[in-house]
């Protein structure tokens, strides 16, 4: 097999047997992105010497014969709104075409202590906001199972460098679904953590209360490893969880016997792919199978999520996106006449269209007159979607449903249809406004193209949902598939 | 024409005097080259997250008890949207409807009135950077920021519209310098900026109780700046009103140069802050046992204080309210009892000629030479009779000047006391022999003539006999 296909964990045994060196693994990716990438543009920035950099130094610490930490000399993506010290970290966006962080996010330093090779930062739609990763300010990226169609997003880069082998494991940022979506449609694993389960210190915000980074990898094995890296507390962010790290790796070969699965009829009904439903039907069997009790359960406030969540996650954009302006750093217009002038040129010139039309809803759910209506609305409705999961947790140990409503669909195919563009994220979205976490794992295929199936959890059962994935995909037989990039 | 009261309620801005800013690790030192007391965090770079400073919350509860505040069980932060190229975020991290206290008082008087004026509200908040220009700022073709003081813990203050004279207004401001400098928390230098405050000003006829409309005025930067703009202010509205015309709710900034107001920005072009919960920050549930904690802590007050002066010292009621109208001034009165124990006469020296040359220079007392074991060793030669009250007073000046000893400068310049009965005798009798006209005036009943001749005396010492030696002596040789 080759081995850009491979999981972390045989690449370790590889590197830990003196198989191959880190610097050797890390050559291989950059060849195979340097071979795939213009049918892809799963990258914005390759940082070829900083990985080589790395790779050298875990091979130093082979050669000193220092015990291998489990991801180390593991080549990794992060998506382009992560902050490495040195590295551009554009966010997809010309108004950061040229930003260069002085400081690294806690994420990024977790994962260089742990001894990961960093090997470029990944497309997304620009600020994270879309779902196809149409919206990147530079280039769209394709799918690699069908380069007609799109990856899903907003972390389309870091869900296509797993899938195409160009990286062994990824980090993602999922707002309303960025990894769980973009994962479903290229048959990675992808999960969102609980909301605090990891620190959002150097991942650039687009909407601060429902931000969450958290992995991309070919198997759930994989995932947990690299869950145990970046979760725990952090004192630089104020909503990080306090308490013990948890070894998510513990929850791996264990059975799901009598596990109480509920299937929130909400998210299998109406709207839902056919071909995705008949996915997650067969799914189902296989946890039934498998000793797992499923139920149908009911979210009944499931129908406020999406507009809940376009004027929550709106009106934190509009403020977290204002520092944009030409007066520090990225795009300025040197034309402007004065500062109101400069700073409606450049950012007029530096935000895409999705990036506008979100600054403006969300301006206009605060102004004065509209919050009551909109935003302070909108948060009760979100206590509301949230005691949907309480009440539907006291009854079951995991929800679970397709990821996604449908497989990937053609580029270009809901560009000028924003509404149908945002419902590709209505299984995703309560999750976030929720603070649960979720992780899509592949669960077959609909028209030779990936499926995903969702498992939601309890705030802070991320070792639940390893645990039913884990037995899920040992059992479910179709893995072993990889998109026929030549 | 009508008879108008004003309405004056004040904003005050006050910077905390923490190490670090309010929600990252970066120094709060004044000064610095530009842009050196900075963070990521606080320069708002991309990814960045605010993390409380505990010792704000600390401080701002302080303030809060100092000025008989409720605090807040349950707080949190507040965005506050505007642009401008000294916030880095393009908002302001602040305290919307959770305050964390709210619902004070503060006593003033002025004059003989006393008054209580009601605190509405106190609130955390970051504080902006500057912008710098260099040249003329109508003619330089680019502005400069200076983001050393972005996040610089500030706590605005906001009184009730409870004052009705510029007076009132001064002394509010002065009491809550004074508070807050006996708090310990912030300098409260209003020339470095540390103390800020704005005014709502507002004049009405006699008589109505509806509030008429108010002007918003800024850029006051000391308390005669403040009573300035307000006796200016209520001028140019009462002729408004005068002439017939409707005063314009706006914003108005203080010219100290022209002295006069002028609008800034009216009602209609005010900002939308589009306030909203920060959800970067968690709200903050505060533990009332550190409240106790905090309260117990709480230094004496001015109040408190100069209540101390009147009881255990006796010092009069006016010079109690002077020595502790500032922290400073009142720790050197007391720094100066460890050494001399006399509150009266300590007090007599702080207002009198302390005062004095302190006003005469311009000073005040932070620059005083003369440090306070100094001024008590003084008291102590004076009491043991190495010199007169007389001679005093020129050590004493020559102290101010110079910062020496007293007990050097009197030997130096030869000041000490004559008290010597013959030394005494002999210019006595000399000064009894060349004034016989006097002396027999003296005789004759006119008191004043003793006077005359003890001055005579004094003369021919260069003031260092002893007076009460000198007296005697003249009384006993003329009978």
């Amino acid at each position: 097999m080759d081995l850009f296909y491979m999981t972390a964990h045989e690449l370790h045994a590889k590197l830990a047997a003196g198989e191959i060196s880190a610097r050797e693994l890390c050559r291989a990716f950059l060849d195979r992105i340097v071979s795939v990438e213009d049918r892809l543009k799963a990258f914005i920035t390759v940082t070829e010497e900083m990985a080589l950099k790395q790779a050298d130094e875990v091979d130093k610490r082979i050669a000193a014969g220092e015990e291998l930490p489990p991801l180390a000399g593991i080549p990794i993506a992060l998506k382009d709104n992560m902050c490495v010290e040195g590295i551009r970290t554009t966010c997809a966006s010309k108004i950061l075409f040229n930003f260069v962080p002085p400081y690294s996010a806690t994420v990024v330093e977790k994962i260089k202590s742990a001894g990961m090779v960093i090997i470029g930062k990944t497309n997304m739609d620009e600020f994270a906001m879309g779902s196809s990763t149409e919206n990147s300010g530079f280039q769209p990226t394709s799918n690699p199972w069908d380069t007609e169609r799109v990856p899903g997003g907003s972390s389309g880069g870091s869900a296509v460098s797993v899938a195409a082998g160009e990286t062994v494991l990824a980090l993602g940022s999922d707002t309303g679904g960025s990894i769980r979506q973009p994962a479903s449609l290229c048959g990675v694993v992808g999960m969102k953590p609980t909301y605090g389960a990891v620190s959002r210190y150097g991942l650039v915000a687009f909407a601060s209360s429902l931000d969450q980074i958290g992995p991309f990898a070919r198997d759930v094995d994989d995932c947990a490893q690299l869950l145990n890296i970046i979760t725990g507390h952090d004192p630089l962010d104020s909503t990080s969880a306090p308490g013990e790290k948890t070894d998510y790796t513990a929850f791996l070969n264990s059975d799901i016997k009598g596990l109480k699965v509920g299937v929130p009829r909400e998210y299998m009904g109406e709207g839902i792919d056919p071909g995705v439903r008949a996915v997650i039907e067969k799914a189902l069997q296989v946890l039934s199978s498998l000793g797992a009790d499923i139920e149908e359960a009911t979210l009944p406030h499931s129908r406020y999520a999406i507009p809940v969540y376009y004027l929550i996650a709106t009106a934190e954009a509009s403020s977290n996106l204002a520092r944009y302006d030409g007066v520090k750093y990225g795009l300025r217009d040197e034309e402007a006449q004065d500062i109101v002038d400069m700073y409606m040129k450049s950012r007029s010139r530096g935000f895409g269209t999705e990036v506008k039309r979100r600054i403006m809803l969300g301006t206009y759910a605060l102004s004065a007159g509209y919050y009551d209506a909109y935003y302070l609305k909108a948060l009760k409705a979100r206590t509301l979607i949230k005691q949907d999961f309480d009440r539907a947790f006291d009854r079951f140990d995991v929800l679970v449903c397709p990821t996604s409503p449908g497989t990937a669909f053609r580029k270009g195919e809901k560009t000028d249809d924003p509404l149908q563009m945002y419902l590709s994220d209505i299984t995703t979205i309560s999750v976030n406004l929720a603070g649960i976490p979720g992780i899509s794992v592949p669960a077959g295929f609909s028209g030779g193209l990936p499926v995903g199936m969702q498992i939601m959890g309890r705030p802070f059962a991320e070792g639940n949902l390893i645990r039913v994935a884990h037995a899920f995909e040992g059992s479910a037989g179709h893995r072993g598939k990889f998109p026929s990039l030549i | 024409m009508a008879q108008y009261e004003t309405v004056i309620g004040l904003e005050v801005h006050v910077e905390l005097k923490t190490n670090t800013k309010i929600f990252c690790p970066s120094g709060t030192g004044f000064g610095g080259d530009p842009n050196t007391h900075v963070c990521p965090v606080c320069l708002g770079l991309p990814g960045v997250l605010p993390v409380l400073n505990k010792k704000v919350l600390e401080y701002a509860i302080k303030v809060g008890l100092a000025l008989n505040c409720g605090i807040a069980e349950f707080s949190k932060f507040d965005r506050k949207n505007y642009y401008y190229p000294d916030l880095p975020k393009n908002y302001q991290i602040s305290q919307y409807d959770l305050p964390i206290a709210e619902h004070g008082h503060l006593d003033i008087s002025v004059g003989e009135n006393e008054k209580r004026v009601g605190i509405t509200r106190v609130h955390m908040e970051e504080d902006a950077g500057k912008l710098v220009h260099q040249g003329n700022i109508s003619s330089t073709p680019f502005s400069l920021v200076d983001y050393n003081r972005t996040g610089v813990p500030l706590v605005e203050i906001v009184s009730e519209p409870d004052m009705r004279t510029p007076e009132e207004a001064r002394a509010y401001l002065e009491k809550m310098k004074a508070i807050i400098q006996y708090t310990g928390v912030s300098d409260c230098k209003m020339e470095e900026g540390s103390l800020r405050c704005d005014a709502n000003i507002s004049i009405r006829p006699v008589g109505s109780d509806k509030l008429g409309v108010k002007t918003e005025i800024k850029n006051m930067n000391s308390f005669k700046a403040l009573q300035r703009a307000l006796h200016y202010e209520i001028e140019r509205q009462t002729e408004v009103l005068e002439e017939g015309g409707r005063i314009v709710q706006e914003t108005r900034s203080w010219d100290e140069a022209k002295g006069i107001t002028m609008s800034m920005r009216s009602k209609e072009q005010a900002h939308d802050y589009r306030y909203f919960p920060d959800p970067d920050l968690v709200p903050m549930v505060i533990d009332r046992q550190w409240v106790d904690s905090i309260k117990e802590s709480l230094p004496e007050l001015p109040d408190q204080r100069k209540a101390r002066y009147i009881s255990d010292y006796g010092l009069p009621e006016y010079d109690a309210a002077v020595i502790t109208s500032t922290k400073e001034l009142a720790d050197y009165f007391e720094d100066c009892l460890k050494g001399y124990s006399n509150a009266k006469a300590v007090g007599n020296w702080v207002m009198g000629d302390l005062s004095r040359l302190l006003n005469a220079g311009g000073m005040d007392i932070t620059q005083c030479r003369i440090r306070p074991a100094q001024l008590a060793e003084m008291l102590r030669l004076m009491d043991q009779g190495t010199i007169s009250g007389k001679i005093a007073k020129a050590v004493f000046e020559d102290m101010f000047q110079t910062g020496h000893d007293p007990e050097e400068i009197v030997k130096e310049k030869g000041l000490v006391q004559i008290s010597d009965q013959g030394e005494i005798a002999a210019v006595v009798d000399e000064v009894l022999a060349a004034n016989p006209k006097v002396v027999d005036d003296f005789r004759a009943g006119k008191d004043k003539a003793l006077g005359f001749l003890v001055g005579q005396v004094m003369k021919v010492t260069r003031g260092k006999a002893n007076p009460d030696m000198v007296n005697k002596m003249l009384k006993e040789r003329i009978k």
